[in-house]
């Protein structure tokens, strides 16, 4: 019976956000403010009737109900009732409804938040959110729905959700990713919304701007957790392995960063506005042919999914209309629009373009490398493999050159910047950050590696060029406090998100190049050492979890011959699906993580081990996190809504 | 009915359905242990999805491992372990492709795109000047800076006038 709810609240909500995509938009064309005034209440309801199908999901899966097909196939009884919630995620059809429900969920958010906005503008945005969640919906309840039923042969026992996905990461990682994804809906309905009514300006921007830092902050977040679950999780101690599906997940992101500086541009100077309509358009376009390749199978990945042509095709339909409408209405509306101001070569509109021109190729660099396997296939050219040391090879040198004009960028000035005042102002910086750079690195390792010297150059070469515009600002005011109330939270915002840059390039180059590992067979009484530390194995013993059964080793370390602490690294069974899993033991820590993973067991209560020395793999994370934290503090910088009403009240007069 | 062995994981999810796996092999040198590790994370195995032999647990790649620690210590240098293997298993064996004409596009084409996007990056800013120039004598909507953050483009006269006020409100304070 709740299943069945479950079903007819997703019809509900289709019925409905089919009504938002069409009555809203109709009212704003034909000036028909009653019809209009409909979006709001109408996202409001599809978002109603989601969160019960969300609801009546997760009671099936809490009761245990096997007759539901999804349920049996990622539930088990003895499933922790915390992974029952996570596991309404865990599988194809889940995961589809969360991304609904999250679109949703935005929706209701602009519907919420636009009360300065001009209604007409919240009408077609609402209204072009509408399409995209009738569209998901359609999907889901035609190919993909959560709520079948194995009737009338229920099984009694599910098969159990995925041990690799039976962890916290889990529970957190896909709502922080799908909130940026389908965040950047926002940013695309504002576009089409904009191109649709014609009026492309400056206020369309800086609607939009808090929206999509909002979006790419989250897409930080979830890219960030699924790095760090990938690193714990999986036993190999890496943090970014150039799957297809992280690349799948990467490009939106690097179109999302370049429409982000883009938007300031449009906003401040009225420049770029068909570029950065464009890029909203591709950035959520790239979250729809990420879903495309993942889905359809066409793509071979470690990430097991299950490859169904029928709903490849209908994404690929899906994809088709999206890019292709947004596109013709693209080049039919673009081409009006007016430039408001210039800019010489030499100004800070140049350097965001340039930002935009590396972000955009790093992206296109992705795509070619992940598809063109697929060409190569196609075209019978051979099978080959494009692989880290391809994507490595290419994406390292155009973000260090993307890195060496953030710095400059620091002491650029809106429409021209004298070449002297670049000079003036970057030799110090320069000159410190190579100084200080062979110092730190000189003397963490009493050696040069060219890698790490060069990211430190560059971690140092934000920070110094960031931190003496940052002091320059201050200097310009009458004292300190004045100095440091006076700087926006947008400026704050961005100054923490690049200084994120400063500290995730470290801990890449870091852990890169100076992690060390030692693989070896241990019996009870054994001891490794290196880097200062010493493991002793004490051997393992079988211990008994809620749906497992696990192989526990006790390892003790010592830190320069004093007792450290002892770690528990795990090999575990899980029996409903006979599925063996490395459970890591780790030691994290500010400038380095101890990593022990557990082999096969050998003769006489022997193990395989591997021990890791990783240092600074926690600043990759951290970094990601200041990034995150800067998008969020720009956002909500209370300029956008003084600003929103203002915008909205001078359209009035126009209008009136 | 669909199978209940199909497992449909995460939409865009990180998930690999493996275990860590590895031998516990010796090595002459420290050099050799650390040109096995940089090799076996270069070389696919070719019965997987989309794994190295150093992550896979599949028997295909343990046998790799093995042959190549085999060859290393047997004095093999890197190009002839990587020949030996892509003449055994192809070119889908090694993850970084060989630079040949069917990959240049693969492998100049994203610097002929950052090249392209630069001389546009050249030839957008100078036309504007030059635009910028040709109009001078028309009145200019744009000022010069004030503070950035609070600089709007392209405001209409009734626009600036009001921000002229707030300025000189913002003195008088």
């Amino acid at each position: 019976m709740i299943p069945e709810l479950g079903t007819f609240a997703t019809i509900l909500a289709l019925c409905l956000s089919l009504i938002l995509s069409v009555v809203p938009m109709i009212g704003a064309y034909t000036g028909n403010k009653l019809w209009v005034d409909y979006a709001r209440p109408l996202a409001k309801g599809v978002f109603f009737f989601l969160s019960l199908a969300m609801l009546f999901l997760a009671y099936s899966f809490q009761t245990d109900d096997f007759s539901v097909v999804y349920v049996a196939q990622s539930s088990n009884f003895n499933l922790p009732w915390y992974f029952k919630i996570s596991a309404i995620w865990g599988g194809h059809e889940g995961s589809l409804l969360l991304w609904v429900w999250i679109q949703a969920f935005w929706t209701l958010a602009v519907a919420v938040k636009s009360k300065n906005l001009p209604i007409d503008i919240v009408g077609r945005v609402l209204a072009v959110m509408g399409m995209i969640t009738a569209a998901f919906l359609l999907f889901i309840l035609f190919t993909s729905s959560p709520f079948e039923r194995f009737l009338p042969n229920a099984p009694a026992q599910g098969a159990d959700l995925n041990p690799l996905l039976q962890d916290f990461g889990l529970i957190v990682h896909p709502p922080a990713l799908y909130m940026g994804y389908v965040g950047l809906s926002v940013a695309f309905s504002f576009a089409i919304a904009a191109l649709l009514s014609g009026r492309l300006d400056a206020a369309w921007a800086r609607w939009s701007r808090p929206w999509t830092n909002v979006a790419w902050a989250f897409l930080t977040l979830g890219i960030a957790l699924g790095s760090w679950w990938a690193y714990y999780e999986l036993g190999w101690g890496g943090w970014w392995f150039w799957d297809p599906v992280e690349n799948a997940s990467l490009m939106p992101w690097l179109v999302a960063t370049a429409l982000i500086h883009s938007l300031a541009v449009t906003e401040k100077r009225g420049v770029f506005k068909s570029w950065t309509v464009l890029l909203a358009i591709s950035a959520f376009c790239l979250s729809l042919l990420g879903t495309f390749l993942v889905r359809s199978g066409v793509l071979t990945s470690v990430h097991a999914f299950a490859t169904d042509p029928e709903r490849g095709v209908f994404i690929l339909g899906m994809l088709i209309f999206v890019i292709g409408g947004s596109l013709l209405l693209y080049a039919i509306r673009a081409g009006s629009v007016k430039s408001e101001s210039t800019f010489a070569l030499s100004s800070r509109e140049s350097m965001l373009l340039v930002n935009n021109i590396i972000f955009t190729v790093a992206c296109a660099m992705v795509l070619i490398g992940t598809l063109y396997p697929l060409v190569m296939d196609a075209l019978d050219l051979g099978k080959i493999s494009v692989g880290p040391p391809y994507f490595n090879a290419l994406f390292v040198p155009m973000m260090s050159l993307m890195v060496i004009f953030l710095g400059i960028a620091a002491f650029s000035r809106w429409k021209e910047t004298p070449t002297e005042l670049y000079v003036s102002k970057l030799w110090l910086p320069a000159v410190l950050a190579v100084v200080a750079a062979v110092v730190t690195h000189w003397i963490y390792s009493q050696s040069i590696e060219p890698w790490v010297l060069l990211a430190l150059v560059l971690s140092y070469w934000i920070v110094f060029t960031w931190g003496r515009e940052f002091v320059s600002r201050l200097r310009n005011r009458d004292s300190l406090v004045t100095g440091l109330t006076r700087q926006t939270r947008s400026y704050y915002g961005m100054l923490l998100a690049h200084l994120g840059v400063a500290v995730m390039i470290v801990g890449i180059a870091m852990v890169t190049v100076f992690v060390e590992h030692r693989d070896a067979r241990m019996s009870p009484g054994d001891q490794i050492e290196f880097r200062g530390y010493t493991f002793i194995f004490d051997g393992a013993r079988e211990v008994q979890g809620p749906n497992y059964t696990s192989d526990m080793a006790r390892v003790r370390v010592l830190r320069d011959g004093v007792p450290y602490r002892e770690m528990f690294p795990e090999k575990r069974m899980y029996t409903a699906r006979g599925m063996v899993m490395t459970q890591v033991a780790l030691d994290p820590g500010f400038t380095r993580d101890l990593y022990i993973a557990m082999g096969e067991e050998l003769e006489n209560g022997a193990w395989a081990m591997r021990l890791q020395f990783k240092p600074f793999v926690r600043w990759i994370w951290l970094g990601a996190l200041f990034m995150t934290a800067g998008a969020l503090l720009a956002a909500s910088d209370p300029r956008y809504r003084k600003q929103a009403k203002r915008d909205a009240a001078q359209r009035q007069l126009v209008t009136e | 009915m669909r199978s209940i062995t199909l497992l449909p994981i995460l939409l865009l999810l990180l998930s690999f359905a493996v275990q860590a796996s590895f031998e516990t092999y010796e090595f002459s040198t420290t050099h050799n242990e650390m040109r096995y590790f940089k090799l076996s994370k270069e070389l696919r195995c070719p019965t997987c999805q989309n794994q190295n032999i150093s992550d896979s647990d599949a028997p295909l790649a343990a046998d790799l491992r093995r042959e190549l620690h085999r060859m290393i210590e047997e004095g093999y240098q890197d190009d002839a372990i990587l020949d030996f293997m892509v003449s055994r298993f192809g070119d889908f064996v090694h993850y970084k492709p060989r630079i040949a004409p069917e990959t240049y596009l693969l492998w100049y084409g994203p610097f002929a795109l950052l090249f392209g996007g630069f001389i546009v990056v050249f030839f957008v800013a100078r036309n504007r000047r030059l635009r910028a120039r040709a109009s001078t004598d028309q009145p200019q909507v744009v000022m010069e800076s004030v503070e950035e953050t609070n600089v709007t483009s392209a405001l209409t006269a009734e626009e600036r006038e009001r921000l002229d006020r707030l300025l000189q409100q913002d003195k008088n304070l």
